[in-house]
């Protein structure tokens, strides 16, 4: 059985460098991210980890980078740390960002290999559009959307 | 026209706007508005339910036509999408669309739902697909910054020819 992916696409008007930075800078996630920084030196090899930003650090989620093309294409791995041994549940996300006409990027967001049916697949079809409509609205307004 | 139930979401597309929903609602149903950031077509909509509904050419042309099948300000608009005015796509079966509007803590929730009552191959498919994020890139950008994403609408390349096929062999009759 085929295992599912969820496809998000947003415009923004922002460089392709500043969706980036956006995701990949360690404070700058915390600033849209629900609460979320994103921790990594970015090189392919390297881990990854969603940290919580209340105080507690603790990581939500963890995984490798696959693929860093600056500013236009980011791969990782994406697992719960209790899942993150198990391959069944690691899915993989993918970071693409294009240059659109004079002063905007679209930005695709491709999380792929998902476990049918989890908590998981529910949990990130929600998220996705929840941080990436914040993220844009930080780029645009520099304000997250108020959710 | 086709019996409602018949109808399947084929295509999704949740936004969050720094908005309220009477704006959001505005934005959706009045041409001021969707000139801007819907790829420069006017909307034209009789504000109730079995309504006329159309979006205009600059030149008045109607490129959609439809019939409205709820109209619940400022909470839930959906309507029937028959495309007129590009003659590739004019043997299509009308689709739905339908939009929900609602509070998200100090954020609105936009769901977009593009559902067909036929087996609509991918390939078709990916015209909404590729069109609507832009759309809707294009309103959030509107209602939070005051100015439109100046986005180029390009049709997946497959999707002219799969249109063609599909007109050819009517699927939806059968």
């Amino acid at each position: 059985m085929s295992k599912p992916s969820f496809v998000y696409v947003t415009y923004i008007r922002a460089t392709p460098e500043k969706v980036w930075s956006a995701i990949t800078e360690r404070e700058m996630a915390a600033q849209y991210w629900g609460c979320h920084r994103n921790v990594s030196d970015w090189k392919v090899g390297s881990k990854w980890e969603h940290q919580r930003t209340d105080g507690s650090d603790a990581v939500d989620i963890v995984g490798t980078v696959i693929e860093n093309e600056r500013p236009r294409r980011l791969v990782i791995t994406w697992a719960s740390p209790s899942g993150a041994a198990d391959p069944a549940k690691v899915s993989r996300v993918v970071f693409e960002i294009e240059p659109h006409k004079d002063e905007a990027v679209r930005l695709t967001v491709t999380h792929s290999d998902l476990e049918p049916g989890s908590e998981m697949l529910r949990g990130i079809t929600q998220g996705w559009p929840l941080v990436l409509s914040a993220l844009k609205s930080w780029l645009e307004t520099g304000k997250p959307t108020p959710m | 026209m086709t019996d409602l139930a018949r109808f399947k979401p084929k295509t999704v597309y949740v936004t969050y706007i720094a908005s309220t929903p009477e704006k959001v609602w505005d934005a959706l149903t009045r041409p001021e508005f969707t000139t801007q950031y819907f790829a420069g077509f006017a909307v034209d909509v009789e504000p109730k339910q079995g309504g006329a509904f159309f979006l205009r050419y600059p030149d008045g042309r109607v490129h959609i036509s439809g019939r409205v099948i709820e109209w619940a300000p400022p909470r839930r608009f959906s309507c029937t999408w028959l495309i007129e005015g590009m003659p590739d796509f004019q043997g299509l079966p009308e689709s739905l669309v339908t939009y929900e509007i609602e509070q998200a803590g100090g954020a609105v929730k936009l769901t977009m739902t593009e559902a067909h009552f036929w087996a609509v191959p991918d390939e078709v498919l990916a015209g909404g697909r590729s069109g609507w994020p832009a759309i809707l890139s294009s309103l959030k950008s509107v209602l939070e910054t005051g100015k439109a994403l100046d986005i180029k609408m390009e049709p997946p390349a497959e999707l002219v020819e799969a249109v063609k096929q599909a007109v050819a062999t009517k699927p939806w009759l059968k």
